[in-house]
């Protein structure tokens, strides 16, 4: 199974329904695959934290979600993460595909992928890097376990060592 | 009913209201368990002032988020009324949300925007709606078609009745005089989430 195979099976496994994104190119296999499943509900947003106020009104509402993004928008939450996952102990799980390192060839994308993992330590936000493989199942799974069981949200960084990332 | 459609109004036609009159006017027609959540600061103070319904939702601090939060509730809870509360101030820092709204179409979401021209929580200076853009205007140019101002007190509740009984997505904007809250919302964001989420069935009872 490819990376994005493996992330849907773990989705539906925790009975993720709810996708709302702001693309990336990285994320292009798996966006498709949700799309063109009836199990999941994933629609486009504007802006990243619009994502983060739509998952947390699901979440309350009973149904879970999976927000998609890139290190840009991430770069975008943190008001959103500190006012409100954080806060009133909603579950937000984040899956960011990583630019800015590995080849990268926007010096913007590489100095705003520096705030990322900063920015989810000072929230004390649980995070980690998808790099291989045969881990994908594995982390995807207990970080949104964790994540449900604590009331709090998690982080998955797509590694370019896993999906190759973006190059010119 | 025509609410929507017999009195096309513009901003500058449509009679300044009060906030916490046109709050209590929308709580007290809310008889099937609708969601109503709070936008930032004075929305919600005067949200709470209204009444201490268990179906509200008191958003702190992620000024714009109201809607979006609104959305996904409308979305998780295709059954239940969900209203939106939102400042003038606030709905411009997430205008794009309104674009959201309008492609998902949710038919059980009402967005009622609060326009006093001013950011006033923080010493009341304008916003571009003082300045003369058109949250109504704007709404429309969003694709929401079921936009519009509220002439007066009673042209609101006509609304409210039409949007609570018919298929949205709907957005209802008041022009607001400068009368501030008169009291504050509890901050405690935990027992705000959980008194909410009882209410809306997606928490058990303590000890249950
Ligand atoms: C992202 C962000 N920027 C700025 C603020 C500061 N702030 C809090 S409330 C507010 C004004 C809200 O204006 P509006 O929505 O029109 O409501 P009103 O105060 O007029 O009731 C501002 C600027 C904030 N909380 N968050």
């Amino acid at each position: 199974m490819t990376w994005a195979e493996i992330i849907v099976d773990v989705l539906k496994r925790n009975n993720i329904r709810l996708v709302p994104y702001v693309p990336d190119n990285v994320l292009t296999p798996l966006i498709k695959a949700i799309n063109e499943d009836p199990f999941f509900t994933a629609f486009t947003c504007t802006r990243e934290e619009e994502a983060v106020g739509i998952a947390a009104g699901a979440w309350m509402g009973g149904m879970r979600s999976l927000i998609l993004m890139q290190t840009s928008g991430f770069a975008t939450l943190p008001n959103a993460l500190a006012s409100l996952s954080v806060p009133f102990q909603i579950p937000i799980v984040m899956l960011v595909s990583e630019r800015g390192t590995l080849g990268e060839f926007n010096i913007g994308q590489a100095l705003v992928a520096k705030t990322m993992r900063p920015v989810l330590d000072a929230l004390a936000i649980e995070h980690h890097t998808l790099a291989r493989l045969d881990e994908v199942d594995f982390i995807t799974d207990r970080t949104i376990k964790q994540a449900v069981a604590t009331q709090q949200p998690g982080c998955l960084i797509l590694s370019p060592q896993l999906t190759g990332g973006k190059v010119l | 009913m025509t609410a929507f459609s017999n009195r096309p109004q513009t901003r500058d036609s449509v009679k300044i209201m009060s906030r916490l009159d046109l709050t209590k006017r929308l709580v007290a027609k809310l008889h099937k368990h609708e969601a109503v959540i709070g936008g930032i600061g004075n929305t919600n103070f005067d949200l709470w002032a209204s009444g201490r319904r268990a179906e509200n939702f008191y958003m702190l601090g992620s000024m714009g988020l109201a809607v979006p939060i609104a959305l996904g509730l409308a979305i998780a809870q295709p059954e239940r009324g969900v209203i939106a509360l939102e400042g003038d101030g606030s709905i411009l820092m997430q205008l794009g949300s309104l674009a959201t709204v309008a492609s998902r179409a949710p038919k059980n979401l009402l967005i009622v925007v609060m326009d006093n021209g001013t950011y006033q929580i923080t010493g009341g200076q304008p916003t571009a709606t003082g300045l003369g853009a058109d949250i109504v205007a704007i709404a429309k140019g969003a694709g929401l078609s079921q936009a519009a101002w509220a002439a007066d007190e009673g042209h609101f509740e006509e609304m409210a009745d039409q949007a609570l009984a018919e298929p949205g997505p709907w957005l209802i904007a008041v022009r607001l005089d400068a009368e501030k809250p008169k009291i504050q919302t509890t901050r405690d964001p935990v027992q705000i989430r959980s008194h909410f989420m009882r209410g809306i069935g997606t928490q058990p009872a303590w000890g249950s």
